[in-house]
């Protein structure tokens, strides 16, 4: 059995950078607990020698030729952007 | 008069080819069509003066003898495809306003193609969920309700707008999109056909990426035929997307012979679920009928590990999902909160507390805790070595036949909120659907009859990867026996 309590919940919301409001924490650990235990059951399956499988198809990355084939478009890159200053994209003070 | 929108897309092409009708009065019929159905609340964004000037475009090439499939053919877009200059959020807060400056491969296809944009259609937020009730824009109503009710029911999910468009004729086709399930699911909910191609058939640049291993693009149409005429048009290799397989296009609509003479297909045992009701087992066995009585030979096979599709989907889609959705940060693009004399962090935080609703943040937490250090192995990595097993058992029993035969979905359309309260409840919408989606292989799902109350049930047919041909030449079998002719009553337009 597994068990999510409101404490590894903040913990993971921390790492995931999600706020979640202190009256969150105890519904989504009831949850996550009940979904962690019902994925238990993949313990019964004999996975030795089982290679993990990432993608369905081979992934052999594509060369391409090392040339510029893009650029020049500032305007579309900060197209969307929230906040944009002098043609960067603008974020509250990082340092003090 | 003729109503122009009843026409499927077989039928307007070759009305459009002959001169018999035009693109923009195929255009105009739907615009109209799309006004009168805000209730189904299936567009988000309409596109009307986009739409008609696409027709026009559209118009004058056929007239210049310039006429590829989906020419002057009304669509509706899922609004996972980013569209250049036109709206595009994937249903989240998160992504407020946003406005692409590039066009996804698959709509550049269609739109290469001659087909004209309608507009953007709802889905659950991120392509989360199997009812379409987890939409920042609110939830679609399904066009069908139960024989003599008017309660109304979840169109599926997540591609609920597209199904719910092309079953109230209000588009001709719709992209969709399936991770485990999200254009099957749907298109048995709406007695619309729902056509997912192999792993990497259609590029995923510029889709909004949910589980990226898993994540496949893929028409809902009102026909096998219409369905085949527009993922032709939608597939083909992209150097912009890595897992984009360079395999020539075959021309699906020449696979509809009508010939299984000599097909095996196979009836997995493990599908045959004690919960499931009788009328959708009793489809399942008519089903299988129509295929014996057109020539096909019809054995038992077994997928061992069907039972841990859900799980192990479960743990490597939130585990993707949670990396994916880790690029929403407030800066670039979309919603940006900042606390009052917030630092960068704060910002960060309060922002993606905000903008994700309520199954995002679930699945975010679950990924975020089955990748973290200490469980990495013990879920991640066990559940990718089981899915390497479910994919192995699809490669087994590909060995002795050509085609699976399944129900789409174990329930016909629930009602509203029926189910949202319980997570794994429905998760379990998917269980049919997930493992073909696990191994990467192509599957449909074919409206073959209706259930006990009245509403539509679909059959799914999976075929080996690449394998499209097959399956499209079993589900035309399966649509002319089945001979669902049924429709809903146009109830929204009152």
């Amino acid at each position: 059995m597994s068990n999510i309590n409101e404490d590894t919940v903040a913990r993971i919301a921390r790492l995931a950078r999600l706020k979640l409001e202190p009256e969150q924490l105890a519904p989504m650990a009831t949850e996550l607990t009940s979904i962690l235990d019902w994925v238990e059951q993949l313990g019964e399956v004999d996975t030795d020698g089982i290679e993990p499988m990432a993608s369905p198809v081979d992934a052999k990355l594509v060369w391409r030729d090392d040339a510029v084939s893009d650029g020049n478009i500032q305007d579309k890159v900060l197209k969307n952007a929230p906040r944009r200053e002098y043609g960067f994209f603008a974020v509250p003070k990082v340092i003090e | 008069m003729t109503d122009l929108t009843k026409f499927t897309i077989a039928e307007a092409r070759d009305g459009l080819r002959k001169g018999d009708i035009t693109s923009r009065e195929l255009t105009e019929a739907h615009i109209a069509a799309i006004e009168a159905a805000d209730v189904l609340n299936a567009y988000i964004v309409k596109t009307p003066e986009k739409a008609l000037a696409m027709a026009d475009a559209a118009d004058a090439r056929v007239k210049a003898g310039d006429a590829p499939a989906m020419a002057g053919i009304p669509i509706g877009i899922k609004d996972l495809f980013a569209t250049e200059g036109v709206r595009t959020t994937a249903c989240s807060h998160i992504l407020d306003g946003f406005e692409p400056a590039y066009e996804s491969t698959v709509t550049q296809n269609l739109w290469d193609a001659g087909a004209v944009m309608l507009g953007k259609l709802n889905m659950d937020e991120f392509a989360m969920g199997s009812s379409n009730e987890n939409s920042y824009y609110g939830p679609v109503k399904n066009p069908w309700r139960a024989e003599g009710s008017n309660e109304h029911f979840v169109p599926g999910g997540s591609s609920g707008g597209s199904v719910a468009s092309v079953a109230a004729y209000t588009a001709m086709g719709a992209t969709a999109s399936d991770t485990g399930g999200s254009i099957r699911q749907p298109a048995s909910f709406t007695g619309t056909v729902g056509v997912k191609p192999t792993y990497g058939r259609c590029s995923r640049y510029g889709m909004v990426a949910f589980a990226s291993s898993l994540d496949q693009a893929g028409p809902v149409t009102r026909t096998v035929r219409d369905a085949a005429i527009m993922l032709e048009a939608m597939t083909g290799y992209d150097p912009k997307d890595s897992t984009s397989i360079n395999r020539e296009v075959p021309n699906f609509e020449a696979a509809l012979t009508g010939d299984i003479r000599g097909k095996t297909i196979g009836i997995p045992k493990e599908y045959r679920l004690d919960e499931t009701p009788e009328d959708i087992l009793k489809l399942w066995d008519q089903g299988i009928g129509w295929l014996k009585d057109a020539g096909a030979n019809v054995v038992d096979v077994s997928l061992p590990h069907t039972k841990y599709a859900l799980p192990t989907y479960y743990i490597v889609a939130p585990a993707e999902a949670s990396s994916n959705l880790a690029r929403y940060d407030g800066v670039r693009y979309g919603l940006r909160d900042v606390p009052q004399g917030g630092n960068l962090t704060d910002m960060y935080e309060t922002t993606r507390g905000h903008g994700f609703g309520d199954e995002v943040k679930r699945r975010v937490l679950m990924g975020t805790y089955v990748l973290s250090a200490g469980y990495y192995d013990a879920y991640y990595l066990k559940a990718q070595r089981v899915r390497q097993l479910i994919a192995k058992d699809f490669r087994d029993a590909f060995e002795s036949v050509d085609a699976l035969l399944t129900p789409t979905a174990p329930s016909a359309a629930f009602a509203f909120g029926s189910k949202s309260n319980d997570p794994i409840a429905m998760y379990l919408n998917d269980v049919f659907t997930v493992p073909a989606s696990l191994a990467g292989l192509p599957g449909a799902s074919v409206p073959a009859g209706l259930s006990a109350d009245g509403l539509p049930l679909g059959l799914q047919v999976l075929t080996p990867a690449f394998d499209e041909m097959t399956l499209f030449t079993i589900c035309g079998v399966l649509e002319e026996a089945a001979a669902f002719t049924a429709k809903p009553d146009a109830w929204w337009t009152a």
